[in-house]
């Protein structure tokens, strides 16, 4: 990208809208990660995972939750490609319906970590130096705690279920946003185009909003990219514990932590329900990694 | 040296640790509709809530209850378990040891995997030898600690008999069966660990392999292998070490859910056992030791990267 392309852009720019040189930044990019070939190959595997999401009910061959117990512990085969479970349930339908509640409690999750961990992000890094340090501060005690532990204690104290597995991870990750949004913030703050808005009297909301969220947005995209790994990583933890999805919904988490009784007879119960876990996780890890390489090609090895 | 940042370092410690004792004090706290309620279950008298109530002083005004748990808290008296009426400090002080050890263990072995394949990497940059690791990493972080415990039990356990599947033998009594059980659960929480790093030690060394003194030492005719160690390698070591440090706090996450995997009689499977036991004197004990510990590990680790240089001033 250079200057030229940036100025032979003339054009008038509507109130709100970014420059010509955002948008060709934004195109760049694009044109780098679809170039990216694991980003490709980890967007690939999140469309599948997306599409047994949605339609996941409709698509999978046999009802999750229909039992057969004259078809208890069968092994992978043509009529069950994954098996069977201890109830006769065919596991490859259960994997397919189980991508939802992963995606679900990885959007929600990530969302509220996202909301809230910017917001608190560019208000501590905007501020005066009090309300920084009291806002990192807090961040910082949050962060003291190993995720998988703050998200135990927090739904002993909620309860189980997937609705509070959602806030849980979704706190836990909040320190995160907030140091990625203020470490951003901080770098921009005393740029010119910030100095002049506050010049032309815009209030500290309309800059926060219009003139410094846009600038910090990349690192936040790949950030969010990388945490919905974590957070489906997570769900699977808690459910595996048993204090996320309830039965007997089909999780993947779950799927593994009943099993467990007859791994030793049937390995293919503890195989596949973990497998669609990694493979779904490292979609994300590679996505977010390809966002980072095509967003801020500085970095770029 | 610079001991403003020190003392810097140590304030922001403390400060940390008590908003830790505020955030385990507020788990029993926000526990929808009433704690001694939902300990005690549906078919509990109304005498005996409001006698739990008493004992755990819910009756109390907020600040009262917070300053007086953290007086006991701070005396190392956690309150009494719920389930057995026994004080909750050496059920936990008993759990530590075990805990530390897997913690150590695993940290050695992530790092064993981590530096050579790291530093190979680097300087091998852009051929097999390189492409490989970084796929490996890459499936590494993306596989859930519990599953690769699963499948390493159900291999070396279960189909092959060579380890233990779970449990534990203090090392005072027996070192080749404490050994034995450790490996696995070692292995599984070092290589989740190693995979992470792998990547920031490849980079920490790519940064430095560009930098001129690295160039001057080569002029120098300096071996290969002195350059990499001695130049290279030391630079590099500042940024590698901060990179540990924050992988500390990650590891200890993962070392909870390894211990459940493994039945370690660690800190971590204590606090899982007080959440199904709705045990929350136990829970709040079992996790301001551990936050506390990771706590300290950090702040041992930022004075080390301190020590290795002078440079650093507190930001």
């Amino acid at each position: 990208m250079t200057i030229e392309t940036i100025s032979s852009k003339k054009r008038k720019p509507q109130a709100g809208e970014t420059l010509g040189p955002a948008n060709t930044l934004w195109r760049d990019a694009a044109r780098r990660l679809l170039r990216h070939r694991l980003a490709m190959f980890g967007a690939a595997v999140l469309c599948i995972v997306i599409v047994m999401g949605v339609f996941g009910p409709a698509i999978s061959p046999y009802d999750p939750n229909g039992m057969d117990f004259a078809n208890r512990f069968a092994g992978p085969s043509l009529e069950h490609w994954m098996g069977t479970d201890d109830f006769g349930r065919d596991i490859f339908s259960r994997v397919i319906v189980g991508a939802r509640v992963s995606l679900q409690v990885g959007l929600v999750a990530v969302s509220v970590a996202t909301l809230f961990g910017t917001a608190l992000g560019l208000i501590a890094g905007y501020s005066a130096r009090a309300t920084d340090e009291v806002i990192m501060r807090a961040m910082d005690v949050l962060y003291a705690f190993p995720a998988i532990l703050l998200a135990i204690a927090i739904m002993a104290a909620l309860g189980k279920g997937i609705d509070n597995a959602m806030i849980a991870i979704g706190i836990v990750y909040v320190p995160i946003f907030a140091r990625i949004a203020r470490a951003a913030v901080l770098g921009i703050r005393n740029e010119e185009f910030i100095i002049a808005a506050k010049a032309m009297g815009a209030g500290d909301i309309r800059i926060l909003a219009l003139h410094v969220l846009p600038n910090v947005l990349s690192p936040i995209i790949v950030e969010v990219t990388l945490s919905l790994a974590f957070a489906i990583l997570a769900e699977a933890a808690l459910s595996y514990l048993g204090l996320g999805t309830q039965p007997p919904d089909p999780s993947w988490g779950r799927m593994l932590s009943e099993g467990r009784a007859f791994y030793r007879q049937s390995g293919w119960m503890a195989f596949f329900p973990g497998f669609a876990i990694t493979l779904t996780v490292m979609g994300f890890n590679f996505l977010g990694d390809g966002l980072r390489d095509a967003l801020d090609p500085k970095l770029r090895r | 040296m610079n001991y403003q940042y020190v003392v810097q370092r140590l304030l922001l410690a403390l400060i940390v640790v008590l908003g830790v004792t505020f955030v385990v004090f507020m788990i029993m706290q926000i526990v929808p509709g009433d704690p001694a309620r939902v300990i005690l279950g549906p078919y509990a008298s109304d005498e005996s809530v409001a006698g739990l109530r008493d004992r755990l002083g819910l009756d109390r005004p907020f600040f009262e209850q917070y300053l007086g748990w953290l007086a006991k808290a701070a005396r190392g008296d956690f309150g009494q378990s719920l389930l057995n009426g026994q004080d909750v400090a050496p059920q936990l002080w008993g759990r530590v040891g075990p805990s530390l050890e897997l913690a150590l263990v695993s940290l050695a072995v992530g790092l064993a995997i981590a530096f050579p394949i790291g530093i190979v990497s680097a300087l091998k940059q852009g051929s097999l030898l390189d492409i490989v690791p970084t796929i490996f990493s890459q499936i590494g972080v993306s596989i859930p600690s519990f599953w690769m415990g699963i499948l390493l039990i159900l291999f070396f356990s279960l189909n092959l008999d060579l380890l233990p599947p779970s449990g534990y033998t203090p090392i005072s009594e027996d070192v080749g069966d404490w050994l034995a059980h450790i490996i696995l659960p070692a292995f599984t929480a070092g290589f989740v660990s190693a995979s992470i790093q792998t990547r920031f030690i490849r980079s920490a060394m790519l940064d430095v392999l560009n930098a001129n003194y690295v160039m001057t030492a080569r002029a120098k005719g300096l071996a290969e292998r002195a350059v990499i160690l001695r130049h290279a390698l030391r630079n590099a070591l500042i940024n590698i070490v901060t990179i540990i440090g924050l992988q500390i706090t990650a590891l200890f996450s993962g070392l909870v859910l390894v211990e459940i995997v493994f039945s370690w009689p660690g800190l971590g499977r204590l606090a899982l056992n007080a959440v199904e036991e709705r045990d929350y004197p136990l829970l709040q004990g079992a996790v301001l030791v551990i936050a506390i510990i990771v706590t300290i590990v950090n702040l041992l680790i930022d004075l080390l990267y301190f020590l290795l240089d002078p440079r650093i001033e507190y930001a």
